[in-house]
């Protein structure tokens, strides 16, 4: 009978311990997590923390979901892992042996790293205490600052300003999301934010957090002003939970290395979600993603093989969908501009002009099997998030505030595509579409989502769009009109 | 006037008995919006991770659970059963 064990209790363990149920019905399974809420919503935090919703409904499953899983949970941290002795060690000194090991530890906030940081009031997102916490200090009225730049930092700043506190938006690039909105997506999403009553500062930073009695009273910004606030949260960006992986001589580079079949380099030990770094065939190299789908599939992936199934895990195109400012938005596949730097066609009304080439080159995508202490492959060095996980921001491509990679973010997006920008829209329904020689690329939609399930399929499926490329590009044009034509002609369409 | 509202509503009404709340698992992060918002307390999150059609009778395709879905996870999927009626 084989011992499965899996570290973890976020959506990757959880959905590989439902695979692993599929495979093997008899086998032994524990689950040990630090957390002591155990499986929940986590990327949900967010529409509790603006009260959407009530903090039960955060809990997917219910006892008898549990106790059909059939497997023992364990809340303990886990101190070490004994790869040749096929154990692992929990805090206090237990010992639990297996067969099979999931190392699904997630990720966490990167630490803000300025003076005064440490004062009661200065708060993350990372799990539901952090969100407890956040509430627990939240007071109607009172003025609250965030920085940080994506989509943790806009969730927690919506949070507290639906909460009725007095938002005061801070972060470090010129304009919001930089490395992945494009300038107009941007300023939307910035109007919409200001006309929910928040202040934002744009390039600034906050350069000491100021308190009194060891309660944070405010913070002193880079450009000099002293802002009053209550409360204090950031979300500068996450680092994968690796530490126990990379003391047991798992291979890592800012995450756990993981094969398609999600394998480390050690033979029987497994990784999944946010811990884990996959290897994206399209890219040539290993990349982090911090979505829920994927961390699921992932899991789904790693369950089966522990459990005997082979089974690849096929890095799709990153795909997420997310709320900005009251907006939803749906990001698909390669989204990037280039960085200022390099002239872009800009604005409505002027035509898109080809975008000069770029240096990747064609990318020659190594087999997936050969990959694992492989380095980045060819693409240069500036292209390249920090390998550190630290210090990217700025770096070439104007990620402001990130470091690296935040929640709810793909490293694939900031790929620059070989392609051509076709836009249009205004206020809150925009449509991006990244065009490629022969299909998109990628694409961005804002508010109206008719087009995204669709246009999901054509970028992931590589559909020819030959017979509309010329009307995509053309000044002007009518993009959704075209595409939504080309879906109903049979194009696209779901479920075939 | 109150004809075009008439009208207007009565096409909402149609679309809504006709169809059903279908998920697309891959938008979903399991927050449970569509199932806290559910008048008769249908666990439509459930549907959304296991990928299946709120086939559910007690379903009244109110559409609380699709408009309040923060990422556009569910939507109305037309049934055959009025296919006909609808030209």
């Amino acid at each position: 009978m084989t011992r499965y064990l899996l570290i973890g209790t976020g959506v990757a363990a959880i959905s590989a311990l439902e695979a692993i149920r599929s495979v093997d019905e008899r086998g032994e399974v524990s689950v040990v997590s630090d957390d002591p809420h155990g499986y929940y919503s986590r990327p949900g935090l967010a529409y509790y923390l603006t009260g959407e919703l009530e903090e039960s409904l955060l809990f997917p499953y219910q006892k008898a979901d549990f106790s059909r899983l059939n497997a023992r949970f364990y809340r303990a941290r886990v101190s070490h892992i004994f790869p040749s002795e096929q154990e692992i060690e929990l805090e206090g000194g237990a010992r639990l042996p297996y067969d099979k090991l999931l190392i699904a530890t997630g990720a966490q906030a990167l630490p803000l790293k300025v003076p005064g940081a440490d004062l009661a009031g200065v708060h993350k997102l990372d799990n539901l205490a952090d969100a407890r916490a956040l509430l627990a200090h939240a007071r109607r009225g009172r003025p609250a600052l965030v920085t940080g730049g994506g989509i943790t930092a806009l969730e927690l700043a919506e949070g507290l300003a639906s909460r009725g506190m007095k938002v005061h938006y801070v972060f470090r690039s010129e304009r919001y999301w930089p490395a992945v909105l494009d300038e107009t997506e941007s300023r939307i999403i910035e109007s919409l934010l200001r006309r929910e009553g928040m202040t934002l500062s744009p390039q600034t930073e906050v350069t000491e957090i100021l308190g009194r009695n060891g309660k944070v009273t405010g913070a002193r910004l880079s450009n000099g002003k002293i802002i009053p606030a209550d409360l204090i949260a950031y979300a500068i960006g996450i680092a994968p939970r690796i530490g126990l992986a990379r003391e047991a001589g798992i291979a890592c580079e800012r995450g756990i290395l993981v094969n398609e079949r999600m394998e480390t380099s050690l033979p029987g030990i497994y990784a999944a979600g946010d811990a884990a770094q996959v290897y994206d065939p399209a890219a040539g190299k290993h990349v982090l993603d911090s979505l829920w789908t994927p961390a699921r599939e992932q899991g789904r992936a790693a369950g089966r093989n522990m459990a005997g199934q082979p089974t690849a895990y096929c890095k799709s195109i990153p795909f997420n969908v997310t709320r900005l400012a009251g907006l939803t938005v749906t990001i698909i596949g390669a989204v990037a501009v280039p960085s200022p730097l390099t002239p872009l066609p800009q604005g409505e009304g002027k035509p898109p002009s080809p975008l000069p080439p770029l240096p990747q080159g064609e990318r020659n995508a190594p087999s997936p099997l050969s990959h694992l202490p492989q380095g980045e492959g060819n693409t240069p060095s500036h292209l390249l998030p920090s390998p550190t996980g630290r210090g990217a921001g700025g770096e070439g491509r104007g990620e402001g505030d990130l470091l690296a990679i935040a929640r709810g973010d793909s490293e694939t997006w900031r790929e620059l595509p070989h392609a051509i920008i076709a836009q249009s829209g205004f206020e809150v329904n925009r449509l991006r579409l990244m065009v490629g020689k022969t299909h998109l690329l990628g694409a961005i939609v804002m508010g109206d989502q008719k087009l995204s399930a669709p246009l999901q399929k054509l970028i992931r499926e590589k559909v020819e769009i030959t017979p509309i490329r010329a009307q995509l590009l053309a000044p002007d044009a009518p993009i959704a009109d075209i595409l939504a034509g080309f879906v109903r002609r049979g194009n696209g369409k779901q479920g075939n | 006037m109150f004809r075009g509202l008439f009208r207007s509503e009565r096409a909402r009404r149609e679309a809504l008995t006709a169809g059903q709340v279908t998920p697309d698992p891959s938008r979903c992060v399991q927050c449970g919006i569509c199932s806290f918002n559910c008048p008769i307390g249908i666990d439509v999150r459930r549907h959304a991770w296991l990928g299946q059609p709120v086939v559910n009778s007690r379903c009244l395709t109110c559409g609380e659970c699709v408009a309040r879905c923060p990422r556009g996870v569910l939507t109305f999927e037309r049934t055959n059963l009025f296919a006909e009626r609808k030209k």
